[in-house]
């Protein structure tokens, strides 16, 4: 039972991270309806980021987070300016293509830029493990859950308040009529890019700090698909729910079935959770069901 | 000097050789292919063999990405699976090659009906996300199934027996894997003057629409699916054969992609693309490692700059070609035949 409840705690922490990966690629989806196969790329660069502005530059860890979110926007922005803006209206193999070229792009800069090597933050939070009754939390994991969830909170707060988080929301909904209403519709895609890259390379810092970077850290941005294709591809409560079932499922299955099949249970059952959802439920649990006519 | 077609039939505009020079130029090529191997060392033999491999997967991956517009991220996988089921049945059962061929393909094409099977629920981007599902599924099987796939150790087999022949050198394979290419190829470019590889081409250009024209989709997609599979079972038995060894590396995602890349790079939906995206994505990364060991005198730090140089220049490929040339080398070939055509004049 002990277990139970201790894997319980950790996949809900980890979920959380997962659910602010998750937020930056919907973000992304949202607007441009561009599916970002570089977000797991995006995280790895602003854990590279933070890595820079503390190690190398020396910074105090709030400075280096804000220099983070200006260096992952700016990412954004010029991503979305030489790249994508040229992919308007082409197929979406295209699109996909373009995003995975990109990735490669940016894994290859990464290890000419940081060189392979194994590197870690120095201490953000206290040592001293959390202990809830009888689980214990690793400080890491649970300051970055903390962490994790004030940035989904205040993503969340700007889309519904803002007024950049309301003129993207009516980008999404309907490009003419937002256009027609005086929004600047190609900013809206920037701004998109540019948030997406900064919830991505925060959720990067994050997921650094509790196990060290490496250029491979992107590969965990493919476990972001199946958290949202769970949650629905356009929704921002689905990317927090799903986060929180991927972060679930995976440390239990991890926790129980690791040891009859020798390890790797962990990467693996996202994705059959991904296969299941797609079979039931192929939108998702909060997607929006795309309706066609001719 | 040919200037220009006039057909009188449908069966003339869809007859696979357009005209004479083309008849003329293709024994060209053929004669080259078959001169090629006498006049070059195993080196070069190795890699159009595994070029020859990589033209199979690429135009099966077409088939289904080009022609009917299912995005697979999953090709590897199913190359995977035509490569263990070939290496399985050589080492355990003794089956011939010619055995194995056909029926790495089948085996292949039976999980890529499964796969697909869910492609009547969901298209685009989902489908794509559901194959990388499957991709990612079967590495793990290919790593974690010990007593079958070997592990992470794989299977070693033997130089494949052909009616009593022993295939143990790249110059002999080459005489196996080109025909089976040569055939592959064919049989991509008689589909599309088929009743199914056109229902293909109109359920990715509209899918409704298809389905309005009386196209069952789910039927269609699922031929889409098995062909391209069974395609991509026929290469992973040859380079089983080719390498001798199988093990889940030589199937990541990775590889996947880089199938993707071959028929982006080469041009979607066309068999053609397929050829010249193979051939370009299988030489450039070994041109570039050739580079490499041009500054093999410098230090080791130049050079781990230079190593991951591969990646970013992989990764510019597909992005320079998708922002310039979307239609990729397929029609920058035809640009140049047509310079060529008609030339002094422009147009």
């Amino acid at each position: 039972m002990d277990i139970l409840l201790q894997l319980i705690v950790s996949g809900i922490a980890v979920g959380g991270v997962y659910a602010l990966i998750a937020l930056g690629f919907v973000l992304i989806y949202k607007a441009t309806s561009i599916i970002n196969f570089a977000t797991g790329e995006f995280m790895m660069i602003g854990a590279y980021f933070f890595y820079t502005a503390m190690v190398m530059i020396g910074l105090p860890p709030i400075p280096s987070f804000l220099l983070v979110m200006v260096c992952s926007a700016l990412l954004g922005l010029f991503v979305e300016r030489a790249i994508l803006r040229h992919m308007l209206g082409q197929p979406t193999i295209s699109i996909v293509m373009v995003t995975i070229g990109l990735s490669s792009i940016l894994m290859g800069l990464a290890e000419i830029i940081w060189s392979t090597d194994f590197k870690s933050f120095p201490p953000l939070f206290p040592r001293a493990p959390i202990i809830i009754g009888d689980i214990i939390v690793r400080s890491n994991l649970f300051w970055g859950f903390v962490v994790a969830m004030i940035t989904v909170i205040l993503f969340a707060l700007l889309f519904k308040y803002a007024k950049v988080g309301v003129a993207m929301r009516a980008t999404a909904g309907d490009q003419m009529a937002a256009f027609s209403m005086g929004i600047n519709v190609r900013s809206m895609f920037t701004v998109a890019w540019s948030l997406g890259a900064i919830a991505a390379a925060l959720g990067g810092v994050i997921i650094g700090n509790m196990g060290g970077i490496q250029p491979t850290l992107g590969g965990i941005g493919l476990k972001i698909f199946p958290v949202v294709i769970l949650g629905g591809l356009d929704s921002i409560a689905g990317a927090v729910v799903g986060g929180f079932i991927v972060g679930l499922v995976e440390n239990i299955a991890g926790g129980y079935l690791d040891p009859y099949v020798g390890g790797g249970v962990k990467d693996l059952a996202p994705f059959v959770v991904l296969v299941l959802i797609l079979l039931i439920k192929p939108y998702g649990l909060f997607g929006k069901e795309d309706i066609e006519r001719l | 000097m040919r200037i220009g077609d006039f057909k009188q039939s449908y069966a003339a505009d869809e007859a696979v050789f357009r005209s004479n020079t083309v008849r003329v130029w293709l024994v060209v090529l053929f004669a080259a292919m078959a001169a090629f191997p006498f006049m070059v060392g195993p080196y070069l033999l190795y890699m159009a063999n595994l070029t020859g491999v990589a033209i199979i997967a690429a135009v099966g991956l077409n088939i289904l990405t080009g022609a009917a517009g299912q995005i697979s991220l999953g090709h590897a996988a199913f190359v995977g699976i035509g490569a263990y089921t070939s290496a399985i049945l050589t080492t355990s059962l003794g089956l011939p090659f010619f055995l194995c061929l056909p029926l790495s393909g089948i085996s292949a094409a039976f999980f890529g009906i499964i796969v697909g099977a869910p492609s009547m629920r969901m298209k685009g981007l989902y489908l794509c996300i559901a194959t990388l599902a499957a991709q990612m599924i079967f590495d793990f099987i290919f790593v974690h199934w010990n007593s079958v796939t070997g592990g992470i150790r794989g299977i070693n087999v033997p130089a494949p027996d052909l009616f009593g022949l022993k295939l143990d050198t790249e110059f002999k394979m080459y005489f196996v894997t080109v025909p089976i290419m040569i055939i592959a190829v064919t049989a991509a470019r008689n589909l599309f003057r088929t009743r199914v590889g056109r229902a293909f081409i109109a359920i990715r250009d509209r899918d409704i629409s298809a389905q309005l024209m009386g196209i069952n989709l789910f039927q269609y997609k699922l031929y889409a699916f098995a062909t391209s599979s069974f395609f991509a079972g026929v290469a992973g038995c040859l380079q089983v054969y080719l390498l001798k060894i199988v093990t889940p590396e030589h199937f990541p995602l990775h590889e996947s992609i880089r199938y993707l890349a071959m028929i982006i790079v080469g041009g979607l939906g066309s068999v053609l693309g397929s050829i010249f995206g193979a051939i370009f994505m299988t030489m450039v990364p070994e041109a570039l490692q050739s580079g490499l060991a041009l500054f093999q005198g410098l230090d080791d730090k130049v050079m781990s700059y230079l190593y991951p140089l591969q990646t970013v220049v992989f990764g510019l490929l597909i992005v320079v070609f998708l922002v310039f040339e979307p239609h990729g080398l397929a029609e920058m070939w035809r640009r140049l035949k047509d310079y060529f055509r008609l030339w002094p004049f422009e147009h």
